[in-house]
């Protein structure tokens, strides 16, 4: 489903080179974590896959489906079925969540030549897929993100997710922030997602929440390459030796 | 003797002033308003106010104001739905206002020819400064509008809509309105019409003790029309004012709002909404006077600025010596989504008191890159995310008059123009 080759991007600013080669392939049906030391690129990578344009490809190809997808911006990318859970959600004031999630998931279904969703129908997902997640729906009456804790904007990301039924889900740190009881709300959230048809790419910085997302691979991020790959094994041998043991056998 | 030379006169100028001579003897007035005609054409005589005065600095209308149109009774101004159905509406079409209007209970409506014509609006039409060119050009030329009165203690349960509709040419227009002790009142001032008009509009509000209104101006002239506003507030003791100022249109616009408290714990808010568009030039220009202890004011305008236009706010607070405990601030925010266009603003406060709290601050942006992204990676394509983004900007301010029917009908004129100009 998603195929990474001999990637190399940097950032437009200053030019700074942040993934340097990186080759990575995901199936339909695969869970994949991404995991690596602060200043490895993660972050990075899971940007470049939703279009932002920060930065600059200066090498290499994403595939997605078997088709390139660096010339779509970051909406054709998000219709055609990408979707990045934020590391960082942003604030936007003055948009009203509910307003939000209604354009995001009709302009989805005009790109794809659907129908808009009438009203009543909209509501009865919005609040399907709140319950599941534990969310209070006098929240999604605020403005977007607006005076949202970290483990409500983590939330909030899983239930546009959950709404929008990408077929590329890309997780940035969804744990970050999160304590154990709302770790295994959003960590259930994304299970129910696991589908034949669906890859999942978890980028983690610890192994916790593969405790509870479990993983079909492991990849090790270190100076924007993958320089490790495995099973799930390999994140527990990362929690026990850290990253030193890898990056000195890559070197 | 004085010596002195007088600029020539520019195009405008001599209309206005050959427009006065040929109107004279059509015009409703009595000797005493007669008097303040001639002494505001006299004003007029002396020139159209330039950058050189200081409150016309950004907005030098005698270079502005290029053309004036000729007066055209024969025109027809096209009537309009309130912007909240069920509204009260008085209506003034092409400078002349109904004799039928539906009754109200606990208001009283009069048209403002009446009033010139037995002369008990006279007072009204002092000018309150020597840069009070509107207000010269109103009471010179004023013909008709509205004088209404609501009666103490009345509950209006509907907005009462004052529409002023032109059709092309000249229509200079007054709207009156006294609120009576504890009454409450939404008030719609609709300033629209079809025409490359020449406007002059002034409107009058005395608030009674503990008085409550909100009145809201909807300016959505076309791009051909010049609009030169005024709005006159005094505010008694205890009263409430909500002023909320859209303008969405119009060529040349000048909007003046000019509120004193004159009563303690007086409250004033100005919300005010300039969306900008073509190569067009707003101005909104504010003289507030906190003349008495414990009053306070908010004023928040925010701006979206596209095109050639060009923007403008002044805000003045004067608190007076005797002014204690006011309480005021004062904030101007604006979008700019070209290269092309401007906005300046300009906040002045002259404090004569010394135990208040008073501020002012203003930022200029553009579309905030990572919201964009934000919303573009959830499949909104971005235009539409752009326009969302605006009007979010822009609807915040709306949103805070926290009644439902009037936040729904001033975002409804909002999508509109941002049809029209998205």
């Amino acid at each position: 489903m998603l195929e990474i080759r001999n990637l190399h991007a940097r950032i437009v600013d200053d030019g700074t080179e942040i993934i340097r080669g990186l080759n990575l392939t995901v199936r339909a049906g695969e869970v994949a974590a991404i995991m690596g030391p602060n200043g490895s690129g993660k972050s990075t990578l899971s940007y470049i896959l939703a279009g932002r344009e920060d930065y600059e490809v200066t090498e290499g190809d994403i595939l997605y489906n078997g088709q390139s997808i660096l010339e779509m911006d970051p909406a054709e990318r998000a219709t055609a079925g990408i979707f990045l859970a934020f590391q960082y959600p942003m604030e936007i004031p003055g948009v009203a969540t509910m307003e939000f999630l209604k354009v995001a998931m009709n302009e989805q279904r005009k790109a794809r030549g659907q129908e808009p969703l009438k009203i009543p129908e909209f509501l009865k997902r919005v609040k399907e897929a709140a319950a599941s997640l534990n969310m209070d729906m006098a929240m999604l009456k605020r403005p977007l993100n607006v005076g949202f804790s970290g483990g409500e904007k983590k939330r909030a990301e899983i239930l546009q997710m959950k709404l929008l039924e990408p077929k590329l889900c890309v997780l940035d740190e969804t744990d970050s922030g999160l304590d154990i009881d709302a770790l295994k709300i959003v960590a259930d959230g994304v299970n129910t997602l696991r589908s034949p048809d669906r890859a999942i790419v978890v980028i983690t910085h610890y192994q916790r929440l593969l405790q509870y997302i479990v993983p079909d691979t492991v990849h090790v991020l270190y100076r924007g390459q993958v320089i490790k790959s495995g099973d799930k094994s390999l994140a527990l041998d990362l929690e026990a030796n850290g990253y030193a043991g890898v990056i000195g056998q890559a070197a | 003797m004085n010596m002195h030379t007088t600029p020539q006169r520019t195009l405008a100028e001599t209309a206005l002033i050959d427009a006065f001579g040929e109107r004279l003897s059509l015009l409703p007035g009595d000797g005493a308003v007669m008097l303040k005609r001639d002494d505001a054409i006299e004003a007029i005589k002396g020139g159209l106010p330039t950058r050189r005065i200081e409150s016309w600095h950004y907005t030098d209308l005698r270079r502005l104001l290029t053309s004036v149109p000729d007066f055209d009774p024969a025109a027809v101004a096209k009537a309009i739905a309130p912007i909240v159905e069920g509204s009260s509406v008085l209506p003034v079409l092409n400078g002349v206002s109904s004799a039928k209007w539906a009754a109200v209970e606990g208001v009283t409506v009069q048209r403002l020819s009446e009033k010139l014509t037995d002369g008990s609006i006279a007072p009204g039409l002092d000018s309150y400064g020597s840069d009070d060119a509107i207000g010269a050009l109103n009471t010179a030329f004023v013909a008709d509008g509205y004088f209404v009165d609501i009666a103490d203690g009345a509950q209006l349960d509907k907005p009462l809509e004052l529409q002023n509709l032109q059709a092309g040419g000249q229509t200079h227009v007054r709207l009156a309105v006294r609120v009576g002790a504890g009454a409450n009142a939404v008030i719609v001032e609709r300033q629209a019409g079809e025409g490359a008009a020449l406007v002059s509009s002034v409107s009058q509000l005395l608030l009674g003790e503990g008085a409550e209104v909100t009145w809201l101006v909807v300016q959505e002239q076309p791009d051909t029309a010049t609009h030169l506003a005024q709005f006159k507030a005094h505010l008694g003791k205890n009263s409430k004012l909500t002023l909320f100022i859209m303008n969405a249109g119009g060529k040349l616009v000048r909007q003046e709002v000019v509120v004193k408290t004159t009563g303690e714990g007086a409250e004033f808010t100005l919300r005010g909404i300039n969306l900008l568009a073509g190569d067009t030039h707003t101005d909104v220009t504010m003289v507030l006077d906190h003349a008495v202890p414990h009053t306070a004011s908010t004023e928040v305008i925010r701006n979206v600025v596209t095109g050639k236009a060009r923007g403008v706010f002044q805000g003045r607070i004067n608190v007076h010596q005797y002014a204690q405990k006011t309480n005021a601030k004062m904030a101007c925010n604006t979008l700019l989504l070209s290269d092309d266009g401007e906005f300046s603003t300009k906040p002045e406060l002259e404090i004569f008191a010394d135990d208040v709290v008073c501020g002012h601050g203003a930022t200029v942006t553009e579309i905030d890159h990572s919201h964009l992204f934000y919303l573009m990676a959830r499949g909104i394509d971005e235009k539409t995310a752009r326009g969302l983004l605006v009007k979010a900007f822009v609807a915040e301010v709306i949103e805070e008059l926290d009644d439902e029917a009037i936040v729904e009908a001033l975002e409804a004129r909002l999508d509109n123009w941002f049809v029209a100009h998205g």
